[in-house]
């Protein structure tokens, strides 16, 4: 199969330009790096939609929630670690805690950021974000997705989190894949194993699945793009018909995904689960394939992953 | 008129001080030193509907100090927007009146507060959307003094004026006193004038607690229309009560009964 690659960051920037001609009501923020987060391409169109605050995130979450509350749709994007991190605060109580139909696009999220380093590479967000109230956190796992989820969240109302990254990932999904927030999907089916992946390890995943067929292993692929509102029962049934799960994600193992479905599992249909995620440290400079390969985030650790876990069972 | 704004002073600094009182719990000093400016709104200057809270044209007003509600609820009470009774369940488990406002269950707020230096911020969405849709009207926001430690705050303020929101009016309840003890003796404000200015603002400067200083200055804000305005306006925390005023120890705290009574009778 021929693999194409392409930054999720760029589905983002593409459907926000079909937002600006559909939707009036939309409306651009960013805390001056609109050329990373490609909201660029949409000040560029619509100018008069378009408000860069500077670097002052908090003042930019309220600004958002402010222009909520008069009946737009404000899609505000920076860098995760800064929109997540250092705005918090505003996000939950300002946003949050009044249900206001703000959406944060949350660039360069996971370790692939590279050679900018920890500082840059936001590791923490979906954990952040998904122990607020009324918050919805999608992770999108290629361009077309992001895309997607972005159209979706400007269609649903209520915050929500976007999740996307720095480097150009292989495109896994098709224009016609089905997408709808909140519910997973099966990428591929197998019975003795399931991979749990979303974005970038969404692909890791799939690839891990082709050689552990070749070793006689049938590993079901889902992709579970939103974090939260969690898709119970798709978890519930790959417990029960495959007894045995593995979690990926470019992401704190603490809060995020996988413990997300850890939560539902144990509660549900216990079986045993390994996961593939950064283990409570920091990042560091590097080449994003460097990293991913340092850190144990690549198709062979979820391999490894994989025989672990079906041998407790 | 003026004389009938200072009655309905009096009647909400009434209800401040038994609601905190009910309450066993919340802020009487910023609430007692922000009425004027408050019922000069409500009661005089704003355009708003209290049979209709949602009314499009209507001026809107962020409480950024979320712990002053006290005045707030009081003020949208007395206008009409619930029945005064509800002034009881302050801070009680289901009541509209949470300890600090919440958007969602109480008609007539325009956003929740209680963390410090987000309301000019979240005003500024507002005057910016305003702008885009060309409606006409203003918008308040409120701010404590001891709230512009936050530098959000002063991020907003670079928004208001590099946007030339005119249509912005701050307010600054200028007490001098935040929670800890003075504003002198934790982080020096003054020249505060001088440092809005510097941030482009048209700067108003008042006796927060002089009627018709209030009143006129909300008017001069609204003819500046080439910058936000902020109205700096010098007031006394407690302001109207002898045993609180200027005392840090009653920024949150509940009068018992017979302070209570010691309080509503210095407001006959
Ligand atoms: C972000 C944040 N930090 C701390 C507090 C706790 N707090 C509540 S009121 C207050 C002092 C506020 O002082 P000021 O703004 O001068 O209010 P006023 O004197 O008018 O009551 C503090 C520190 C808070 N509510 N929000």
């Amino acid at each position: 199969m021929e693999i194409k690659n392409k930054p999720t960051r760029d589905g983002y920037g593409e459907a926000l330009l079909i937002l600006g001609e559909t939707n009036k009501n939309v409306v651009v923020l960013d805390a001056d790096v609109a050329k990373s987060t490609r909201a660029d391409w949409f000040s560029d169109k619509y100018p008069e939609r378009f408000i860069d605050m500077g670097i002052a995130e908090q003042d930019m979450l309220g600004t958002a929630a402010g222009l909520s509350i008069a009946g737009k749709i404000p899609f505000v994007s920076t860098y995760g670690v800064f929109l997540a991190g250092r705005a918090w605060d505003q996000i939950r109580t300002t946003i949050c805690y009044s249900n206001l139909n703000v959406k944060l696009g949350g660039a360069h999220g996971g370790i692939s950021v590279g050679p900018d380093g920890a500082t840059h590479q936001g590791l923490e967000e979906v954990a952040i974000m998904r122990v607020l109230p009324n918050m919805t956190v999608v992770v999108p796992c290629d361009a077309i997705e992001t895309k997607k989820a972005t159209l979706a969240a400007a269609a649903m109302y209520g915050p929500c989190y976007l999740r996307f990254g720095r480097e150009a990932v292989p495109i896994v999904t098709e224009e016609n894949t089905p997408f709808e927030i909140g519910k997973g999907y099966v990428l591929k089916d197998g019975k003795d194993v399931s991979i749990i992946a979303n974005g970038s390890m969404v692909f890791e995943a799939l690839r891990a699945s082709e050689e552990l067929q070749k070793e006689g292993i049938e590993a079901r692929v889902i992709n579970l793009h939103t974090v939260k509102p969690i898709d119970e029962n798709i978890l519930i049934k790959a417990a029960y018909d495959t007894g045995a799960i593995v979690t990926a994600e470019e992401h704190q193992i603490t809060g995020g995904m996988g413990s997300a479905v850890a939560e539902i599992v144990s509660r549900n249909q216990p079986v045993p689960i390994e996961m593939i995620g950064i283990f409570d440290t920091f990042g560091e400079s590097g080449t994003p394939d460097e990293l991913m390969t340092k850190y144990g985030l690549t198709y062979l650790d979820i391999i490894k992953a994989a025989k672990r876990v079906i041998e407790r069972k | 008129m003026e004389e009938n704004l200072k009655e309905i002073c009096k009647v909400i600094r009434k209800d401040i001080i038994t609601m905190i009182h009910q309450a066993g719990s919340g802020h009487p000093g910023g609430s007692l030193s922000a009425v004027e400016l408050m019922v000069g709104l409500y009661f005089n200057k704003m355009k708003h509907n209290p049979k209709q809270p949602g009314w499009g044209e209507r001026d809107r007003f962020f409480l950024s100090k979320g712990h002053a509600c006290p005045v707030h609820y009081s003020v949208l009470a007395r206008s009409g927007y619930y029945p005064v009774e509800e002034l009881n369940s302050l801070r009680k488990l289901g009541s509209c009146l949470q300890g600090h406002p919440n958007f969602c269950r109480l008609p007539g707020l325009e956003s929740s507060s209680g963390s410090l230096g987000q309301g000019l911020s979240i005003a500024n969405g507002v005057a910016l959307a305003a702008k885009m849709d060309d409606k006409n009207f203003r918008i308040y926001c409120l701010l404590g003094d001891g709230e512009l430690n936050e530098g959000q705050v002063w991020e907003a303020m670079m928004t208001s004026a590099h946007h030339k929101l005119n249509n912005i009016c701050a307010i600054v309840d200028y007490n001098k006193v935040q929670l800890d003890g003075p504003i002198s003796s934790i982080k020096e404000l003054s020249p505060l004038s001088d440092k809005w200015k510097a941030f482009n603002w048209n700067v108003i400067e008042i006796d927060g607690h002089h009627m018709k200083q209030v009143l006129d200055a909300y008017d001069a804000a609204a003819h500046c229309k080439d910058k936000p305005s902020v109205i700096i306006a010098h007031t006394i925390k407690g302001k109207g009560i002898s045993f609180m005023e200027n005392k840090a120890e009653w920024h949150g705290k509940a009068p018992n009964a017979q302070e209570l009574e010691l309080a509503l009778a210095e407001l006959k």
